[in-house]
């Protein structure tokens, strides 16, 4: 992001405009501090008093998703690689949500755990409670340095503020925000944000597609663009697998980025996770991602299409596609698609929407850390057996902190040329091992606590040493590729080393696992309830799950 | 959005507190200003989409979208807040 052009990409704002996303900001600060009137014990701070409906956590799951990452990464792809880019949303994504809605959140929700660390305190004991705690609290200090890093560039593109003002101002609306009404206000903002992203991209698409001449247009000049007739359809999408055989590109599709990448990422990810904790019952709670698929299948329509709708009619991208250098890049698709669309008045939106999203995935990461650091480190093994209010007094400094971390992390983030590149190490890190202690210990009962602290530890550090043999040149694989092998390996070995150490190592009693183990828990206690506020047959999590793969495999087939 | 529960909480501090009504006062706002741009066009913002009053447009699709939110909030308004601590800002 740091070649871009300076002025090519400066948006022609006007007084409206500013005025517009100057409101925008006053109702965010707003939402804060309507959230901080409801809270009055620390369950309240950090997960919302469990007591949100369901359309409210389930937007904010899909919009604590739908970050910077996702608007710029995944337009940039759109311009790049056309519809193959929709997997992220389908394959990649949606499976893994109705998994972890129908088999995981029983366990989640149902054993009252505040955070996913804290599962791990239930299943396999303090070891492995501490070693997750403290990694995630650091790879979300890692992550939040990445969104605040994009968020004050594009804040220093579009303003011309240096980045290191943008930087601040942006770490300190976020703060706010976050410090005052804890994780309510992060979820309100979120379904706020998700709302006003909506209300920007959506007519962004639709003068887009105007103006190439609608959606049969679009299909004429992106089959006579450079990439083809290829990039029309989503599979077997071989450019961005990088394989030049179809059927290993579609097994690289379903496996690779459909189980290995998603499930790791969206079952075991507090900062998703915490979501679907904070509804009111279990129906709510298996709904939340469920109710988030739905959007999700949605959005790619206006992200990844206004991406290559860019990708044909802006100069400059149209200049790249045919491999000249105009001075600007993939990820640079949706700011040109807005300069040379979007009047003054519908600006200032596209502008609160981008900041909004931008915002949105920080916030995510300073309202999980909090809890975690909080509960998981702070309260478990460092300042125990205090009153409640000593630790929601906390809460606010815990933010703070985390937001200097992040601006440090933040100048971490700017010395990366692919930001992409860095998070996927970082997922490689992290998501790949817990995923596979996970579901072997929801599992397998025989599966003991020492089994998985030694399983995440020997899983993390073999994603470590795949990423610096790669770095040393020893294995060659582009940036990407290192990390899914890292992520791979970092699977495999977990599984390997918690069976081989079970084996020789000794279980917990089986009544201490109930709840915790699928094949130890009464089935009644994972169904959840059907009556009163969960009544309806629009509220059966299993239904609507059916509903929305449905409409996956719809879409795959239309659009394949 | 739930079976209607007999307490309700109509009050204007009850609304304001619900997560729709901000969300519909957000968008009247950039509804209106969108839609009082898009009255009176300058050729240039036209030429601009292609011909197509965007902000006009977005503007009304924005009130109609932040009427039917205002409209759910005042249908089916959030419980006061419950004894055991129920959050009173929650929506139904």
């Amino acid at each position: 992001m740091h070649v871009l052009a300076q002025d090519q990409l400066r948006l022609d704002a006007a007084g409206v405009d500013y005025a517009l996303l100057a409101l925008y900001f006053v109702f965010v600060l707003g939402v804060g501090f309507m959230a901080r009137r409801s809270v009055s014990d620390s369950l309240d701070f950090f997960l919302s008093g469990r007591s949100l409906p369901a359309w409210v956590t389930g937007i904010a799951f899909v919009a604590a998703n739908l970050g910077a990452i996702e608007i710029i990464g995944m337009s940039a792809n759109g311009a790049k690689y056309g519809m193959p880019t929709m997997h992220y949303f389908w394959i990649g994504a949606v499976p893994a949500m109705l998994f972890l809605a129908l088999v995981m959140m029983p366990f989640y929700y149902g054993s009252k755990v505040r955070s996913v660390p804290e599962f791990m305190l239930l299943r396999f004991g303090r070891p492995a409670h501490l070693v997750n705690g403290i990694s995630f609290a650091v790879a979300q200090i890692l992550i939040a340095g990445v969104n605040l890093f994009l968020l004050a560039s594009i804040v220093n593109v579009l303003l011309g503020w240096p980045l290191w003002v943008s930087l601040l101002v942006a770490a300190a609306i976020v703060l706010t925000y976050t410090a005052l009404g804890g994780l309510s206000a992060a979820i309100y903002n979120e379904v706020l944000q998700f709302f006003v992203i909506v209300a920007a991209l959506l007519p962004l698409t639709y003068v887009g597609l105007h103006k190439v001449g609608g959606w049969d247009g679009l299909v004429e000049k992106v089959s006579a663009s450079p990439g083809g007739a290829e990039q029309l359809s989503a599979w077997p999408g071989k450019e961005l697998t990088g394989f030049g055989d179809s059927f290993l590109s579609v097994l690289g599709i379903v496996f690779g980025l459909g189980f290995v990448l998603a499930f790791g990422y969206w079952t075991t990810n507090f900062v998703e996770v915490q979501r679907a904790m904070a509804s009111k019952s279990m129906s709510a709670a298996q709904r939340t991602p469920i109710i988030g698929a739905f959007p999700k299948l949605i959005i790619p329509f206006i992200v990844v299409v206004p991406g290559m709708i860019a990708g044909v009619s802006v100069s400059e991208m149209v200049a790249l596609k045919a491999g000249e250098n105009p001075g600007v890049d993939y990820n640079d698709a949706m700011l040109l698609l807005m300069r040379d669309l979007l009047p003054n008045g519908i600006l200032g939106v596209a502008l609160a929407g981008l900041l909004a999203s931008f915002m949105a995935g920080m916030a995510a990461n300073l309202s999980a850390f909090n809890t975690v650091f909080t509960y998981d480190i702070w309260q478990a093994y460092v300042a125990k057996g205090r009153p409640d209010r000593y630790y929601l007094k906390m809460g606010p400094w815990v933010t703070a902190g985390a937001t200097i971390g992040a601006v440090g992390t933040a100048f971490i983030a700017s010395g990366y040329s692919n930001l992409m590149d860095y998070l996927q190490q970082l997922f490689s890190f992290f998501n790949a091992p817990l995923f596979a202690t996970f579901i072997l210990g929801m599992f397998w009962k025989r599966m003991t606590p020492t089994a998985g602290w030694v399983g995440l530890v020997l899983g993390t550090a073999s994603a470590v040493a795949v990423f610096l043999l790669s770095e040393a040149g020893v294995i060659a694989l582009s940036g990407q590729g290192a990390s899914f092998v890292g992520a791979g390996a970092a699977f495999v070995v977990d599984i390997a080393v918690s069976v081989a150490v079970s084996l020789v190592t000794r279980p917990k009693p089986d009544e201490q696992l109930v709840g915790l183990v699928h094949s130890l828990t009464p089935k009644e206690s994972l169904k959840a309830s059907s009556a009163g506020e969960d009544s309806g047959w629009y509220r059966r999590p299993w239904l609507l799950a059916g509903i929305v793969l449905a409409i996956t495999v719809v879409m795959n087939i239309v659009f394949g | 959005m739930s079976s209607p529960t007999p307490a309700r909480n109509r009050t204007a501090a009850g609304l304001l507190t619900d997560i729709r009504t901000i969300i519909a006062l957000l968008f009247t706002v950039y509804g209106a200003v969108l839609a009082v741009l898009g009255a009176a066009p300058s050729a240039e913002d036209l030429e601009k989409s292609g011909g197509l009053n965007i902000n006009l447009w977005s503007g009304l699709g924005m009130l109609v979208f932040a009427a039917a939110f205002a409209g759910w909030a005042w249908l089916s308004p959030v419980a006061p807040a419950a004894p055991d601590g129920e959050e009173p800002g929650a929506a139904e």
